[in-house]
């Protein structure tokens, strides 16, 4: 079972409330990579039906034209979230996320409900992919294993609202009180090949604040962040672009490597620097991120 | 599908449309507001009447206020208002009477 959309440029993801037409009819317009449809958290308790039978039919009938459509159902600590999956993979989702997730547990229950919910409705066996939010110190703490839970599974994502509350934080706007969890979560991503995405940034009145943020998170290697509000997209798109620089030295580093491996030749120097495989995944990175955000002009 | 009580799905915010859904004895009585009424009021009638047949709707008074919703917001907000008139409960059915 694989998905060709797991490993998909995810530099944006952007919120949406199911229960609000006027939201979800065309967030394409701002070129996210990714929108989040929620049913949680954002939906009122007694809209929780509304929002499920707008979801459907948005899906259905919207032409979202290629950015991905993830759904957030609600916990699983509700009687919601089976009939949420039901409803997203029947209205054609492309992916469904996990909130609260604690234990990788919570990702095989879902993983099996998708699995039902695919036979269902006749779509072919993987094709919804999950990602799990952790918004709790023992999901966050469980982060390897659950990376590793599910062939299905392309992310992990901070969800920094619950996780300070969890921590018995206030969040500071200068990120030291998530410094633990991302790097934690980074580097369980990072060890089962999977994505990583950061929490939200909530003060739409500080947007010098969210572009340091930004810049922090993407130096510590996250694979994108998750968006409240679509003005926050292109910042995160510029951060996330390649500069010319980087663009040069990996096409170098591509070429090279292919080259010196046809030779038999493991090290060598590019630019001064040593190079050596360990360097190959990176540069293709780079080149796949340059030509996403419609810089790269090369060959490659 | 029996309407069993009084029951509104929907707002009046922009691209949303509200409808309220009673009990009735005299097939479908649909009453419309629109400011789009003479561009679009037979669309939407349409996509209203369709939806209440698929959901096998046959007595109901069904009134409508429209603020520029899209055919799928109709249908959403038509099928959750019958839903709850006729008390329905447990799974739905997606891709059948929902469609």
């Amino acid at each position: 079972m694989s998905n060709p959309n797991k490993y998909r440029l995810r530099r944006t993801m952007m919120f949406l409330n199911c229960q609000k037409p006027g939201l979800i009819k065309d967030p394409y317009v701002y070129k996210p990579d990714s929108i989040m449809l929620d049913l949680e958290d954002a939906v009122a308790e007694r809209e929780k039906d509304a929002a499920r039978y707008s979801l459907y039919h948005a899906l259905k009938e919207i032409d979202y034209r290629g950015v991905e459509r993830v759904v957030r159902i609600n916990g699983l600590d509700t009687d919601l979230w089976r009939e949420d999956i039901r409803c997203a993979v029947a209205g054609g989702c492309d992916s469904i996320r996990i909130p609260k997730t604690e234990t990788a547990d919570d990702v095989r229950t879902v993983e099996y409900a998708i699995a039902e919910a695919e036979r269902e409705f006749r779509r072919p066996e993987g094709s919804v992919l999950i990602m799990a939010a952790l918004e709790s110190a023992r999901g966050v703490i469980n982060a390897m294993s659950i990376c590793d839970s599910s062939e299905r599974l392309f992310g992990i994502a901070l969800s920094g609202g619950d996780y300070s509350k969890d921590l018995q934080v206030s969040i500071s706007g200068t990120g030291v009180e998530f410094m633990g969890a991302r790097q934690h979560m980074i580097i369980a991503a990072r060890a089962a090949k999977v994505q990583c995405f950061d929490t939200v940034w909530t003060n739409l009145d500080d947007m010098e604040g969210f572009r340091k943020e930004v810049e922090t998170i993407h130096a510590m290697g996250f694979d994108g962040k998750s968006i409240v509000n679509p003005r926050q997209i292109p910042i995160v798109h510029k951060i996330y672009t390649p500069k010319e620089k980087e663009i040069i030295f990996a096409e170098k580093v591509i070429k090279e490597i292919d080259e010196k491996k046809a030779q038999g030749i493991g090290v060598f120097t590019v630019d001064g620097k040593m190079i050596d495989i360990a360097f190959y995944d990176g540069a293709k990175r780079t080149i796949a991120l340059a030509k996403a955000s419609g810089v790269y002009k090369g060959d490659l | 599908m029996k309407i069993l009580k009084s029951a509104v799905a929907g707002t009046l915010e922009s691209s949303d449309c509200m409808v309220t859904v009673e009990p009735g004895s005299n097939g479908i009585e649909f009453d419309l507001e629109s400011a789009v009424i003479r561009q679009y009021g037979k669309q939407i009638r349409k996509v209203t009447l369709e939806t209440l047949g698929r959901l096998g709707v046959r007595n109901a008074k069904v009134h409508m206020v429209d603020k520029g919703a899209l055919d799928c917001t109709i249908k959403a907000r038509v099928e959750c208002a019958c839903m709850r008139a006729s008390e329905h409960e447990g799974r739905i059915n997606w891709g059948g009477v929902i469609r």
